[in-house]
């Protein structure tokens, strides 16, 4: 195992110091460093998405990617995502689009990256932009529902 | 009254601003001071006995503070039916990935890289993996002292015959005799992963005391203490059990998983000890569904009448019983469906093969009955020249009638359901649906009922100093949305706002008994428990009412907002706060309201049916649901895609809407990943694909947009408000109904799941019917 380097993250507008293996990824030190678990292990192969969290604003598997490789990025987590992220949540609560919330952080850091750049993204486009998300609970018809009704908000 | 009522509406989950900021605390998200992490050592063989083992350098290792194997358990067996399982594996091996030693670090890295180390060795057995090789004369024996384990019924069982059991209705031969047209086929459904997308995981920590406290992923705190002691030989009362938020069961998470484990590292090792599951070790050595091979014979009448059915079912239980007998028992419950068929005997053997356990999951055994019984109504409705819906309608059970066994039924609206989803779906049309070329399309029917279950349930309303309340029930919402449910219905009955109420996290030092969240019962019978503990809150708050205000209990009357009054009289009443301080300083004593109860209908009246080797002597009540979907097939690659759906379900009365909406959907979603594209598949004896990468499920392109649910209120007698359960029966016959499309678009009539794409083309190109 190859020793802990010092390196500094900022996270939710927060500049933190961590001690990280070159090896370690983002999940790991987020949950067991800074203990900002919002961001799940599901599957820890990049395939479910519940570890998701944005870097410079795109989504990216936190359980694949190494700390180190984030060094002078902006890391945003669902603890500290505003804006879009806060439309999404009154959205997902109004539309019942959570059940046991494991998949929750993932999908509104997605949602909001996805909205981001296609602001009134249409049933079919939600649906491809959280296909990488996996939830199990809902059958996702009202996590779509909820997203588009964000993008509805944005046509108007 | 109705326009204030909290019953019926798509209240938001209480807990959903915690899932929506990252705040919900899951398992593997709690920490205590001084933690170890756990791993496990697995076995390479699907059937061995333990010789030996060294554990020297994994003692030796950095970090390592703990390795336990076999040898520091003792010789306790647990079971939800059968005590056939130790913590951790004993003397014996029953499949690749048992758990053979588990060890404790003072980091996980630490932990996994010290079970590399373990050396065990072991003298190889012949491996049993298919239920067939299990049944067959001079079959090496999975558990040679099955006949000596403690059973909680009359087992049929012997050789690796875990469990066996019939169920007779009428009089087969004179059935036979009577039908104009037998149809008769046999159905193979694959094992299915739960998925929950939170692996299973526990943590625990022992106090000065000795007395342990146990974390864990779990859908009932009571089934965990309950496993854990028995396979640890603790007494209950030294185990206390809570749970964290989970992220969703499905079945996987109703009996222990790794807790036993964690809770004897805990002891061994004097520090708290939490280990989670990596997704491969939740598909390799928790539980899934069990792969059936179901023979349905139906005789009808030529008018589609049915008049006889025999069902013969041979399950793969895999290495432990778990719930398998009672998952082999439902499934043959279930196998006459919600249907008149006066002669009917089902029939079925569950063998134990060096595989990991099956257990109970979403249907429990419904599913893969269904996937045979509801095709074949289509096969005979196609040979007697009948509209599918029509010759169910036929056929129906009605609101008098008896479920198989004998069970009267207190409310039933499967009437309403087909016709539902006849008219939403434009059934009558269905012809006029237009494919895209090089496509074929069709819509696919199917029907089903499922319980709302079972045992023992208790709930306890305390009002507080402030005439706030605290309701206290120790069921487990896992997802699926019961603390908001159960605080509604708390809310309701005593007419004050749903924030007046909060809800205790489940716990078995201080909750009431709480069988588990399971059988799709929480809200029939917890539901239950909590109006009747309320009632009991309203009674007691009169009684002081009446003293204070000087009238009659029976002129009072609560009003909205935690206020009681005298009827008719607007200026005559007290708020909660001014009763609960009179009760709680001055007289009478803390106003709690408690009731507990068990479910006591028998399933089989012995007048009506014979049943041997039946697990469970009373089951639950009926709820009824129809499914239409359209589905379409590519001629030239076999993918089937469907693109609408519309499922609906009597569930008596729905308290939340939402909520409601939100089970029927997951549920056919996990449905449509069972009917077409999930399969657990060996290799050899070894899981090939545990993996989220080789083992697929249904994404929000496959899942079709365009699914409607509807929701029939036929109101059970018992039920609180007239519910019954919901969390389960909208996946019974997905697979069903969309092999009934692909029969319906293509002529192909599809016996097998998962329906791949293969399987959908080999049988268009057999049949000629491919463009």
């Amino acid at each position: 195992m190859s020793a802990r380097q010092t390196l500094v993250l900022r996270v939710n507008d927060t500049e933190h110091e961590v001690r990280a293996a070159l090896h370690d990824t983002l999940l790991t030190v987020l949950r067991d460093q800074l203990q900002l678990t919002g961001a799940k292990r599901g599957c820890n192969h990049g395939v479910c998405g519940a570890c998701t969290v944005l870097v410079d604003g795109r989504p990216v598997r936190a359980c694949l990617t190494l700390a180190h490789t984030c060094r002078s990025a902006a890391i945003t987590t669902i603890e500290g995502a505003r804006g879009i992220a806060d439309r999404l949540r009154e959205a997902f609560e109004q539309a019942g689009a959570v059940q046991c919330g494991f998949c929750s952080s993932g999908m509104v850091l997605t949602a909001s990256a996805l909205l981001a750049a296609r602001p009134a993204a249409s049933v079919e486009e939600i649906r491809a932009g959280l296909s990488g998300n996996l939830c199990r609970c809902t059958g996702y018809r009202k996590i779509v529902d909820a997203v588009r009704a964000v993008a509805q908000g944005a046509e108007r | 009254m109705s326009d204030q009522s909290l019953i019926g509406r798509s209240l938001p989950r209480v807990e959903i601003r915690e899932k929506l900021t990252g705040r919900a605390q899951y398992i593997a998200d709690l920490y205590r001071p001084g933690m170890l992490h756990g791993a496990l050592v697995g076995s390479p063989h699907p059937h061995a006995r333990i010789v030996s083992y060294d554990v020297r350098a994994a003692r030796a290792a950095p970090g390592v503070r703990c390795v336990l194997t076999g040898e520091d358990f003792g010789d306790h067996r647990m079971g939800a039916f059968i005590k056939d399982e130790h913590a951790i594996a004993k003397g014996k091996v029953r499949y690749v990935g048992e758990p053979v030693v588990a060890i404790a670090a003072e980091t996980e890295a630490q932990a996994r890289a010290a079970a590399l180390l373990v050396e065990v060795r072991y003298e190889e057995l012949p491996a049993i993996l298919a239920p067939e090789d299990a049944l067959a004369p001079g079959a090496a024996i999975i558990h040679e002292e099955l006949a000596s384990y403690f059973k909680v019924f009359e087992a049929v069982c012997g050789g690796n015959v875990c469990s066996s059991t019939e169920l007779a209705e009428g009089d087969l031969e004179r059935g036979w005799r009577e039908s104009d047209l037998v149809v008769e086929h046999e159905y193979r459904t694959a094992p299915q992963a739960h998925v929950s997308l939170e692996p299973c995981g526990a943590l625990a920590e022992v106090d000065a005391a000795g007395r342990v406290t146990l974390w864990s992923a779990n859908q009932s705190v009571f089934r965990v203490q309950a496993s854990v002691c028995e396979s640890l030989g603790l007494p209950m009362s030294r185990l206390r059990c809570l749970t964290p938020r989970v992220g969703a069961g499905f079945g996987n998470k109703m009996e222990a998983h790794i807790q036993p484990i964690v809770v004897k590292l805990a002891l061994a090792a004097g520090r708290p000890v939490k280990l989670v599951l990596s997704r491969e070790e939740d598909f390799e050595i928790v539980r899934a569904r069990h792969p059936f091979k179901v023979r349905v014979k139906t005789g009808v009448k030529k008018d589609g009448t049915f008049v006889a059915r025999d069902v013969e079912v041979l399950a793969d239980g895999g290495a432990y019983a778990d719930d398998s007998p009672g998952v082999l028992g439902y499934s043959l419950l279930m196998a006459r469906g919600p249907y008149r068929i006066p002669h009917t005997r089902c029939r079925g053997t569950l063998v134990y093969t060096n595989k990991l356990r099956f257990g109970a999951f979403r249907g429990f055994g419904n599913p893969q009955v269904s996937f045979g019984t509801e095709t074949q109504i289509d096969e005979i409705a196609a040979r007697l020249g009948i509209d599918p819906v029509a010759i169910r309608r036929k056929n129906a059970l009605g609101p008098d009638d008896r479920w198989f066994g004998g069970q009267q039924l207190g409310s039933n609206g499967l009437a309403e359901c087909i016709e539902v989803a006849e008219r939403e779906s434009k059934w009558k049309d269905r012809a006029q649906l237009a494919a895209a070329p090089g496509k074929r399309r069709a819509l696919g029917f199917a029907c089903t009922a499922h319980i709302s279950g079972l045992l023992g349930t208790g709930a306890i309303v305390r009002l507080l100093e402030d005439g706030s309340v605290v309701l206290n029930t120790g069921a487990v919402d896992i997802g699926q949305g019961s603390d908001t449910i159960l605080t509604q219905i708390c809310a309701d009955a005593l007419k004050i706002p749903l924030d007046r109420v909060s809800i205790a996290s489940p716990d078995t030092d201080g909750s009431p008994y709480n069988w588990g969240t399971t059988a799709s019962r929480v809200t029939y019978t917890t539901g239950r428990a909590v109006f009747a503990a309320a009632r009991e809150v309203e009674r007691q708050i009169k009684t002081h009412a009446a003293e204070l205000l000087e009238c009659a209990e029976a002129d009072l009357e609560l009003r909205p907002g935690g206020v009681v009054g005298i009827k008719g009289v607007p200026g005559k009443e007290l708020p909660f706060l001014a009763i609960s301080a009179r009760a709680h300083w001055r007289k009478g004593g803390p106003i709690i309201g408690t009731n507990s109860w068990v479910f006591d209908q028998p399933t089989v009246d012995p007048k009506r049916a014979v049943a041997v080797g039946l697990p469970f002597p009373q089951i639950g009540v009926y709820s009824f649901g129809a499914l239409c979907v359209d589905v379409e097939i590519d001629e030239t690659t076999g993918q089937i895609e469907v693109r609408r759906a519309w499922t609906v379900a009597d569930v008596g009365r729905a308290i939340n809407r939402g909520s409601v909406e939100g089970q029927l959907e997951g549920a056919f979603a996990q449905g449509l990943g069972f009917a077409l594209v999930e399969e657990m598949v060996w290799n050899g004896p070894r899981l090939a694909n545990p993996t989220l990468m080789d083992y697929k499920v249904p994404t929000s392109r496959e899942v079709p947009y365009e699914l409607h649910s509807y929701i029939v209120e036929s109101p059970d007698p018992d039920g609180p408000f007239g519910a019954k359960g919901v969390g389960e029966i909208g996946i019974n016959v997905v697979a069903a109904a969309i092999a009934n499309a692909v029969a319906a678009a293509t002529g192909v009539r599809l016996r097998q799941l998962p329906m791949t794409p293969e399987r959908v083309l080999r049988g268009m190109l057999a049949a000629g019917a491919s463009g």
